[in-house]
């Protein structure tokens, strides 16, 4: 199986004044094509700093990082992006759907960027197979927690990415909706055969992936397979 | 290659909510582009009409002026020319009005012939300007017929004539209406001037040669002949055509033209500051959206452009929307203007004027907006995960020093293409930039102290709304430069009219003397001197005056001089009919600089004292020798003294003085100066005077002040209104800016009412805080404009400063009354409703 994903001592410090605070330190990990992958560990451990670091929205501090073949420090911000829009998905914690666009202009967005004529077909597609074909030109406003969650799942698939970043998917909706946004996002990850990176603290959540990396201050403290998501 | 459907696309949506917000923020822009649409078309109407009116100004095709008759020789020339031909006299002098047995200080232009050729002179009955030569009758100015509520049929007396009034004089021909009040016209038949005895040796005469030319006789040739303007010119007669008088007129105006153009400039400037204030507030309520697109792909420039188009067709519909209103406002401007213009000028829409407009305003709008529109450039998609996560600002970017470099490089040429000196352009230029550059350092400066200092044991309600000016967000900046400025502009004005006022209406202080009688022949004087005595009024001076001209200094004469193309003395002081008096001794505002003042002993040289600016004007220093021709007799003088004199007391003062024992024999007149204790004995004084001694012109401080003060009020009156403008576009920032807060606030409002404030504790932190946002606008903008005042007061106008505080006191009300006002009333919404609504509709 080819790598999609991997971390060589990889670490992280921000400057703050005359001081330095280290957030990660010499992680080191490889993610195959079709592995989901849990990051779990406490507040504060460095989870979603890292899931900024391996989806190139930050910068690492020292080490590499190779997403999709791609040597991340060796691109600049802009092909950075380029390579997020083709080849990377992402379902935040928070929704992160822009208020002033409809459901479906908000999925349309990744492939729109791309110039690709389908986009309004094929998120409409999307939007169906979430469940939302009669919310269409709903603005987010107007949308519950868990459809806006689920416009945000169309989106993160719509540019069929080899790669899917989700912080906390669920963490801001209530369980019986947290538990179909979850069914939802497991099942098309399983259709479009989609490599997964999942940051949480819900260990029940994590427990659906097939490898768990646990984070402790900073560290990798544990890697393990996970064997009854893999069976 | 970037996406442009896609950026235009998401432009579009995403401005679908926010387009009448984003109107808001251009908003501010709109009344800059009013002002310079408004005044750029009506300048280029007054231009227009003065091409198409300025025949009718001048009344003829050519005009020959002096304050002397034609001499012989220069009578030979006009002579020869085809065509009609007009005079006139023109002089000052009193008219007595004997149904009210008061007497008023007039200009009286005494004509001879069909002048005006072209154009007519405004009377009522309109036909009255046709036959008062022919029935011997005078047109008298309306104003004062109004005052002494005189009709057509009364009779006035003029010197030692008594003549019947034939009509109402609306205004004198080709004259503006700027200090009529001081000298009202009267029209007369010229072969009638004799009779007053209003002209003798020695008084102030203006003479004017009309000619009303065939069409094929080219006056502009004429004129242009070098030997025949060598005659006029070294007889200091000015001849003017009809392309004279619209340069003349191009160039009185362009100093209006100017100085509107600098208001509106100041208006537009302060629009901008309000658009790169709003944009700044709208990108940052676009930072997650953004930051989301960065995330999904979407690259930094392309982020910028989305924006950037945006804020551009927004800016372009403000651009458009101030062109139609300025459009419109130019209406209104002929009328306020009215005291200062000759002519009423046309209204018409000017397409250059809205092209221009619309150029600059686009251009200048936009490199405003581009400023905090650069910042998306760095807007990380690291945003998405941490909404606390802020990048390391880089102090240096450099796109973004270039647009500031446009910015000036922008106003240089805006004031390059008013001034056409590249040297005042910089200097307008640095002096707006400092004036903006303090107001920003002051606001600031505000900030950091209230953030370091502010006291813990006030109340929470002053806390928090003192915070509310130095928290994330705040607009105390741009509101302090944007306010505070339109407040300067309008204490400066209110300062220098004050100081003007108070420093003519000091001159009456003390002992100091109010009331000026001239034109007073020698024999007329010890009379004269009586009935001042009899009034119980003091002398305090009797000066005799001789009238005399330049003949020749240092060694050659004036014609010799003229000729001398490297002659250093100005023609002005060359030309002037010199007005001397002689005494030994100085008067208490002179001030002895060089030399000493030399009595003149028979058989000796004479030696003169000279002021030191008329001394520089003529390049001459001490023993440089100076020729008179005292109405033909030759003098030969040598410069003994320089002086410097005190021009602060209505006192005479003589720019020549001659000792004692050179002059007595010589044709001359007297200047008596005088006080008055009260109007009433200044009123009975100059009724008697008049009475007795027709030909005697007197002229009251009084007078010189309620003229002045007119003057004053009608030029500031059109100031006024311009520095509206500037004021109306601070509130305008100040509206769109609340507006923005609002949506800011309702969060933490909401937050507030939630646990547990009331809606009284909410009212109160707002009023607070426009308060101290009206306060320390309105207060920075009147210490500069103190300042500023002193600075022009002390040395360009060289006025003794002192501060009215009354009308600044009422800006300051005014201004802090006006900022609450606008600030409460859009925060009513978020005290009205219950914060449940509030929040909805705010996720809406």
């Amino acid at each position: 199986m080819n790598e999609i994903l991997n971390l060589k001592s990889v670490s992280k410090s921000y400057s703050s004044g005359s001081r330095s605070l280290t957030v990660l330190e010499d992680i080191n990990f490889t993610m195959n094509e079709g592995e989901t992958l849990s990051i779990v560990g406490p507040s504060g451990s460095g989870k979603t700093t890292l899931l900024g670091l391996c989806a190139g929205l930050d910068k690492i501090s020292s080490g590499s990082i190779t997403l999709c073949g791609e040597e991340l420090e060796l691109l600049s911000e802009d092909e950075r992006a380029e390579l997020r829009n083709r080849k990377v998905g992402f379902v935040f914690q928070n929704f992160q759907l822009i208020p002033t666009l409809t459901a479906v202009e908000n999925a349309m967005i990744p492939l729109e960027l791309n110039a690709q004529r389908n986009a309004y077909d094929k998120a409409k597609q999307l939007l169906e197979r979430v469940g939302l074909g009669d919310r269409l030109n709903h603005y987010p406003s107007q949308l519950s927690g868990g459809e806006q969650q689920r416009v945000s799942i169309a989106r993160a698939f719509i540019n069929d990415p080899a790669i899917l970043f989700a912080d906390e998917p669920t963490g801001n909706l209530d369980d019986n909706t947290g538990n179909t946004v979850e069914s939802l996002l497991f099942e098309i990850n399983r259709e479009k055969k989609t490599s997964l990176v999942l940051v949480t603290h819900d260990l029940e959540l994590a427990a659906k992936t097939s490898r768990i990396i646990q984070l402790k201050g900073g560290k990798i403290y544990s890697d393990s397979l996970n064997n009854a998501a893999l069976t | 290659m970037r996406n442009w459907p896609f950026i235009f696309k998401t432009a579009i949506r995403d401005s679908r909510k926010n387009r009448w917000r984003l109107f808001m923020f251009m908003s501010s822009i709109v009344l800059g582009i009013t002002a310079l649409v408004a005044i750029n078309s009506f300048n280029y109407n007054l231009v227009k009409d003065i091409d198409a009116q300025s025949k009718s100004l001048l009344g003829a095709d050519l005009q020959i002026t002096a304050n002397k008759a034609l001499t012989p020789d220069l009578q030979a020339i006009v002579d020869s020319l085809p065509g009609e031909k007009a005079m006139e006299m023109e002089l000052f002098s009193m008219a007595y009005i004997p149904s009210a047995d008061a007497s008023q200080f007039v200009r009286i232009k005494a004509i001879d012939g069909d002048y005006p050729f072209y154009g007519k002179i405004d009377t009522e009955p309109e036909f009255a300007a046709e036959n008062y030569q022919a029935d011997n009758k005078i047109l008298l100015d309306d104003g004062l017929m109004l005052e002494y509520d005189l009709e057509p049929g009364d009779s006035i007396r003029l010197g030692e004539k008594y003549f019947e009034i034939g009509g109402r004089l609306k205004s004198l021909f080709g004259s503006i209406g700027l200090g009529s009040g001081f000298a009202p016209g009267v029209y007369i038949p010229l072969d009638r001037l004799e009779a007053t005895r209003l002209v003798q040796a020695g008084s102030m005469v203006d003479y004017s040669y009309y000619f009303k030319l065939p069409d094929d006789f080219d006056a502009e040739e004429w004129e242009n002949n070098k030997e025949r303007r060598q005659s006029f010119r070294s007889e200091s007669f000015r001849t003017t055509t009809i392309e004279d008088q619209k340069e003349n007129l191009d160039e009185a105006f362009s100093g209006l033209n100017s100085f509107l153009n600098l208001i509106a400039l100041v208006s537009l400037i302060l629009g901008c500051i309000g658009v790169a204030s709003s944009v700044l507030i709208y990108i940052k309520t676009k930072i997650p959206s953004i930051a989301v697109l960065r995330c999904l792909g979407l690259k930094s420039a392309d982020a910028f452009w989305i924006y950037f188009i945006q804020i551009s067709v927004l800016g372009f519909f403000s651009v458009l929307t101030g062109s139609v209103l300025g459009s419109l406002t130019q209406i209104i401007l002929p009328e306020i203007l009215k005291d200062v213009l000759p002519y009423e000028v046309s209204l018409s829409i000017s397409g250059r004027a809205i092209i221009e407009g619309m150029i600059m305003g686009s251009i200048i709008t936009a490199l405003f907006a581009v400023v905090p529109l650069l910042s998306i450039r760095s807007i990380s998609p690291l945003k998405t995960l941490r909404s606390s996560f802020e990048i390391e600002k880089s102090r240096l970017d450099p796109v973004k020093w270039i647009v500031y470099i446009l910015i000036l490089l922008c106003f240089f040429l805006f004031l390059f293409q008013l001034t056409k000196d590249w040297k005042s352009a910089l200097v307008f230029c640095i002096g707006l930039m400092f004036s903006f550059f303090l107001l920003f350092i002051v606001s600031m400066a505000i900030m950091k102290l209230l953030k370091k200092r502010l006291p813990r044991s006030w109340s929470y309600v002053l806390r928090q709304g003192l915070a509310n000016l130095y928290r994330p967000n705040n607009q105390t900046a741009t509101l302090i430069v944007s306010i505070g400025l339109g407040t300067s502009i309008l204490t400066v004005l209110f300062i220098i009219q004050g100081l003007l006022l108070s420093n003519v209406a000091s001159m009456d202080a003390g002992n100091q003397p109010n009331m000026i009688l001239y034109g007073i022949e020698t024999n007329q004087k010890d009379s004269l001197a009586e009935i001042t005595r009899d009034f119980q009024m003091p002398l305090t001076q009797q000066v005799p005056i001789v009238t005399m001209r330049l003949d020749g200094w240092k060694g050659k004469t004036k014609a010799q001089w003229m000729a001398d193309s490297t002659r250093t003395a100005s023609r002005w002081a060359i030309n002037r009919e010199a007005r001397v008096t002689y005494r030994d001794t100085l008067e208490s505002d002179e001030k002895l600089l060089a030399g000493t003042l030399r009595k003149y002993s028979p058989g000796d040289s004479v030696f003169i004292s000279l002021e030191e600016g008329f001394a520089d004007a003529l390049d001459v220093d001490i023993g440089d020798e100076l020729v008179w021709n005292v109405q033909g007799a030759i003098i030969k003088t040598y410069v003994g003294s320089l002086r410097e004199i005190e021009f602060r007391s209505m006192r005479t003062r003589f720019f020549i003085l001659f000792p004692e024992g050179v002059l007595e024999k010589a044709p001359q007149f007297h200047v008596i100066v005088t006080k008055s204790p009260s109007n009433q004995v200044m009123a009975d004084y100059r009724s008697a005077v008049v009475k007795k001694f027709p030909n005697v012109s007197v002229v009251d401080l009084g007078s010189i002040l309620n003229t002045l003060n007119d003057i004053i009020s009608k030029i500031s009156y059109v100031i006024k209104f311009m520095a509206a403008f500037s004021i109306l576009t601070g509130l305008i920032v100040l509206l769109s800016s609340l507006y923005l807060s609002k949506f800011q606030r309702i969060r933490e409002s909401v937050l507030l009412r939630t646990i547990g404030a009331s809606r009284k504790q909410i009212f109160r932190i707002s009023a607070t805080e426009y308060f101290l946002l009206g306060v320390l606008a309105s207060l920075t903008g009147i210490i500069l404009a103190i300042a500023g005042s002193y600075l022009i007061a002390k040395y360009q106008l060289e006025l003794d400063f002192n501060l009215n505080w009354i009308p600044i006191m009422l800006i300051f009300v005014f201004i802090v009354g006006l900022t609450v006002l606008i600030g409460i009333l859009n925060s009513r919404e978020v005290l009205n409703k219950s914060p449940l609504e509030i929040l909805r509709r705010e996720l809406m």
